[in-house]
Formats: C-alpha cells, structure tokens, sequence
C-alpha cells in the first residue's frame, strides 16, 4: 500500500509525560511546519487535530513519548509511540465515550472519551499497536487531494 | 457580525484582543476540549470555564474567532500570554454561559 513518494521533510518532537503546561505545543508547531511546506490546509487543520489529541494521551497516560512528522509529496503521517502502560482493549478504547482518565484530568475538560474516536475521524488511516507494559504506537495518515487544494473544480473521485 | 460589535453588544470585556476584526459566525458551549476540537465550527465564538493553557491550543486548531469565559472568570497570566503569542482572541463575560449563549444566538438569529 506504501507509494514510493519521496520523504520531503521528518520531525521528531520529544512530548514529557504529565507536562500539562507545555501540552498542545507540538501540534501548534505541526501545523506552522505544514504551512511552511505548502501542505494543503484541508490536511494542515485535520493533522493538527489528530496530533493534540495524540498528544494530550501521551501527557495524560504515559511517562511520555515522542511525535515524528513524516510530509511526502502524496501524504502526511503523524507516528506517536510512548513507553506508557499500553492500552488493554483497543476495540473499547475506540469507543466514543470510553475513557480511563483520571478525575483531575476531566476536571480540565481531558477525558471525555472522544481521543481516538477524534483522530480516526480526522485521519483518513489510523493503525495503532499495543503492548501491555511495554507501550503504544499509532500512525495516523493523511492523503494529500492537491488537486482540490488548487481550486481545480472538477468533482473528481478521491 | 465582528467580534468588536459582538462584544460590545454582549456587554463582553477583551481580555486578549488579538483581532477584534474576526467575524463571528456562530457560537459553540462546551468544556470538553475533544467535543469542541470535533463540533465546533470556525468562527464560532467559544464559551466555556475552561481557562487553562490548552484553551488556547484547542481554541487555535478550531480556529474559532475568539473564547468567551463565563460567569465572568478570569485566566491566570500563563494563559493570557499564550493567547497573546498565538493571536487567540480572549474575552470574558459577566453573564453566565446560558445567558450568553442565549445573548449571541439571539444577536446572531434574531
């Protein structure tokens, strides 16, 4: 399934566990990376999206993790991989509504069950793999539509 | 209808006036940062009583055209920086989050 589309740019964004006060940076800077590059905004404003939500769950749940930003010419991936607890049912984790967070992290509006549900709806793949203990890996993956980016008109299929 | 006239209509005091020129096109109250990230609409103005730092992450990746704290709370200056540095518009209102709600869906439906 992976095209041969050349890498144009890779980021690797460090994110700190329970660091609340600098959570939601990365996306931010996601996203001025992405302007810069000339990525389309349609995908500039979904990758923003995935990636705070992608964030806030390696601050919420984990000791922390890393994001790595990978921009071809036919796609963006957003990959986040933590060293935290796992996640035991991944078919209920994607369950709007479910959530294991901790009341102080509802308390600030964290937790209400629509992190994966939210990435998956502005992904168009979200593959993730876990291991109890050991941690979590999730790639998201954006397709580019340049065509419909320049304004192009036509009802093209995608 | 801009943000200036909205807030001078709804009696709402600036807090970050980073563009008082946005137009305001809707409105969206929830403390949910997820349920906003996925329901909110751009150019909606947010009413809320969140007012911690990721407000303003949420606040910029929906791009709303501003964030309305209700019952007339107040961030502390780590979120007022934030806002400033990301040009997100800051405002709070005496009212509370019904009645300011009820307020803009009125100025903006009549």
């Amino acid at each position: 399934m992976t095209s041969p589309a050349p890498l144009r740019h890779k980021e690797i964004f460090p994110v700190v566990g329970l660091d609340l006060e600098h959570a939601g940076q990365v996306s931010t800077e996601v996203q001025r990376v992405l302007r810069r590059l000339g990525v389309e905004a349609e995908v500039v404003r979904r990758a923003g999206i995935v990636c705070f939500e992608g964030e806030m769950n390696i601050v919420l749940y984990t000791p922390g993790g890393r994001i790595i930003l990978l921009v071809y010419d036919d796609r963006v991936e957003l990959i986040f991989s933590d060293q935290g607890p796992g996640i035991p049912d991944i078919e209920l984790a994607r369950q709007p509504g479910y959530s294991t967070a901790p009341d102080w992290a509802r308390e600030l509006g964290f937790g209400s069950g629509m992190g994966l549900p939210n990435m998956e709806a502005n992904s168009d793949r979200l593959e993730i793999r876990s291991r109890l203990g050991e941690g979590t890996v999730i790639r998201a993956t954006f397709f580019r539509r340049r065509d419909e980016a320049a304004g192009s008109g036509g009802a093209a299929g995608a | 209808m801009k943000l200036r006239e909205v807030a001078e209509r709804l009696g709402l005091e600036f807090l970050v006036a980073a563009d008082p020129e946005a137009e305001v096109r809707g409105g969206y109250v929830s403390d949910l940062l997820s349920d906003v990230l996925a329901h909110a609409e751009a150019g909606d103005l947010w009413i809320t009583h969140q007012r911690h730092l990721n407000v303003v992450a949420v606040a910029k990746l929906r791009g709303v055209a501003g964030v309305v704290l209700a019952r007339g709370l107040r961030p502390g200056p780590e979120t007022l920086q934030r806002a400033q540095q990301e040009g997100v518009n800051l405002l709070t209102s005496p009212a509370d989050a019904f009645d300011t709600a009820g307020r803009l869906h009125r100025l903006l439906a009549p």
